[in-house]
């Protein structure tokens, strides 16, 4: 054994601080799931082929394809009305703010199953759609909504209005978080609002938008299974439709399921990427910082 | 010779409600002169400086900068509030220099001084990099560019902070306590950022405690007080021989 050298010319030396309870605790977890996955694997009562052979079944993956397709456009179209949201919010005309408001409290205090439902319905309340200039007779598009609006783009909208009014929250609360001496600044070079809030403000509100709307791409990816009660041909209902006829429900929830994990886990990969990006320039984070730490050298 | 006015206002007003900050202010800064403005704590020195360039509104009075009414247009005797594009327009020929730097952190030094002109006066890109490339050396932090301000010091923020307000051309620069947040082994840099810029013609309003650099670079000094010019002349009249009672409390005060 060396022994730690007090002298300022040599690095520390020393042991690092032991956890011993933190093993205590993996070992009770790994136990508990290891127990919990063997009790699926040996239940009679499961159908283990079945599920093997659903699981990349073509109606599967195409559900599937179907929810990661549902999940990138409403997530974009709700980001791009929650920001427009959320800066009419913040401005300083009393109407847009009221506006914002209203829609805000609408679509989040209507439950989301309501609303789909609503737009899927759609056609009963208005069974003939026209897009024109009103009290002339000018008319742009016309038809049967049922036929203008699909299932899919009922859901669509559904899901995108919807999430549009949490967004805009997260949205505003990035925006209040950025300094307001960085629009004086930008004020005093000559930039007008919107280019203020496009290239100084929403850049830098980045970092505190980003790990909440990761939440809320998650919850959406999994919320697009409540379109199977409006026929939207997406993962949940896929399953379901293949469960109603052979009978296996529990078979292909677990399939759903694996693919819905799978989906999610694959998502933290861009999230992280995004937080680094926009991450630029603000020193490094816990997580950026890196700690040396030497081995008691034998 | 007579030199042109830059700077003119005439009885400028401001109240934030009941509290009347600005009482009547009237100074005239020719161009190509440095005026020094001192006063204590809450006298309203930073919020005349922010109604030149209009982030203030006014209540009464005008500003002129380089012969522009700042803020309205004057249809014969009524004042109309001008359009944010307008107002944003006057502000390109004014340059700031705020206290607290507020540089943008998530851009690197040379973007900070590039952004207003690509994106506000439409420079080329090569043609902005040159011009941030050289007020960057201008200031002694040519070797920084790509650094991000939270990887500068203080003295080297507020000077890429000089760069970024001089890259926009103006034809007035204002400063804010440039020196009072930072350690005082970094104010020296900026300051002596800030005499080149005086030497070089650039006309200047600077709101300071360092008296020292009043009575060297000052072509005015103004001791302003409760939202009123209490004395005002040339440094060695309001340095060193102050007539009224209160610039000499302040004077004792800070030296
Ligand atoms: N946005 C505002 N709303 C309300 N009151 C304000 C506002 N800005 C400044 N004031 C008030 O105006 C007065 C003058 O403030 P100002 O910042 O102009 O003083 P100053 O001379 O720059 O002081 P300092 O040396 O501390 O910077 C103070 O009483 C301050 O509280
Ligand atoms: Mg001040």
């Amino acid at each position: 054994m060396t022994q730690p050298s007090l002298n300022g010319e040599h690095d520390i030396v020393a042991k690092p601080l032991k956890h011993p309870w933190r093993l205590v605790f993996a070992l009770i977890l790994v136990a508990i799931l290891g127990a919990f996955i063997w009790s699926l694997v040996t239940a009679e009562t499961i159908d283990h082929a079945m599920i093997f052979k659903y699981l990349f079944n073509k109606d599967i993956l195409s559900g599937a394809w179907l929810t990661i397709v549902l999940t990138a456009l409403s997530m974009l179209i709700a980001t791009i009305l929650a920001t427009i949201l959320a800066v009419m919010k913040l401005s300083q005309n009393p109407l847009l703010r009221i506006i914002s408001t209203g829609y805000i409290e609408f679509f989040r205090g209507t439950p989301l199953l309501l609303q789909i439902v609503f737009w899927g319905y759609l056609g009963i309340i208005y069974p003939t759609l026209s897009i024109g200039i009103p009290f002339t007779d000018i008319v742009f598009v016309q038809g049967q909504t049922s036929q203008l609006i699909s299932a899919f783009s009922a859901g669509l909208i559904a899901l995108s209005l919807n999430e549009a009014a949490y967004a805009a929250e997260i949205v505003r609360a990035g925006i209040l978080s950025v300094d307001s001496g960085q629009a004086e600044a930008a004020k005093s070079l000559g930039m007008s609002s919107t280019y203020t809030m496009r290239r100084i403000v929403l850049p830098q509100a980045m970092r505190v938008i980003l790990p909440p709307m990761g939440n809320e791409t998650i919850s959406m990816l999994k919320s697009t299974s409540l379109l199977a009660s409006v026929a939207v041909m997406e993962l949940y209902t896929q399953a379901q439709k293949i469960s109603a006829q052979n009978l296996a429900q529990i078979e292909l929830l677990v399939v759903a399921g694996f693919w819905y994990l799978v989906m999610n886990t694959v998502l933290s990969f861009p999230q992280r990427w995004l937080e680094k990006r926009f991450g630029r320039g603000f020193g490094p984070g816990v997580s950026g910082r890196i700690l040396k730490v030497r081995r008691d050298a034998k | 010779m007579t030199k042109t006015v830059m700077v003119e206002a005439r009885g400028v007003r401001k109240s934030f409600g009941s509290n009347e900050v600005l009482k009547g202010i009237s100074l005239e800064v020719k161009q190509g002169e440095v005026m020094c403005l001192l006063g204590p704590s809450g006298s309203g020195k930073s919020t005349f400086l922010r109604c030149i360039n209009h982030l203030e509104t006014i209540d009464g009075g005008r500003i002129y900068v380089d012969g522009d009414l700042i803020g309205y247009r004057q249809v014969g005797d009524v004042l109309h509030e001008m359009h944010p594009s307008a107002i944003a327009k006057q502000r390109r020929g004014i340059g700031m220099v705020f206290q607290r730097f507020n540089l943008f952190p998530h851009l690197t030094a040379i973007q900070n001084v590039m952004e207003a002109p690509v994106g506000v006066s439409r420079k080329t890109k090569s043609e902005a990099l040159q011009a941030a490339q050289s007020l960057l050396a201008k200031v002694g932090l040519a070797d920084k560019a790509e650094h991000y301000p939270s990887q500068l010091s203080g003295g080297q923020q507020q000077r890429v902070a000089i760069a970024r307000a001089l890259a926009m051309e103006p034809s007035l620069m204002l400063f804010d306590e440039p020196t009072s947040a930072l350690d005082p082994e970094l104010v020296g840099d900026v300051l002596d950022v800030m005499r080149d810029l005086a030497k070089s013609g650039m006309t200047m309003i600077v709101v300071t405690h360092e008296i020292g650099f009043a009575r060297e670079v000052a072509d005015q000094v103004v001791f302003m007080d409760a939202g009123v010019v209490v004395e005002q002349g040339t440094p060695s009249q309001v340095l060193d021989n102050p007539q009224h009672p209160r610039t000499q409390a302040f004077l004792n005060s800070v030296l």
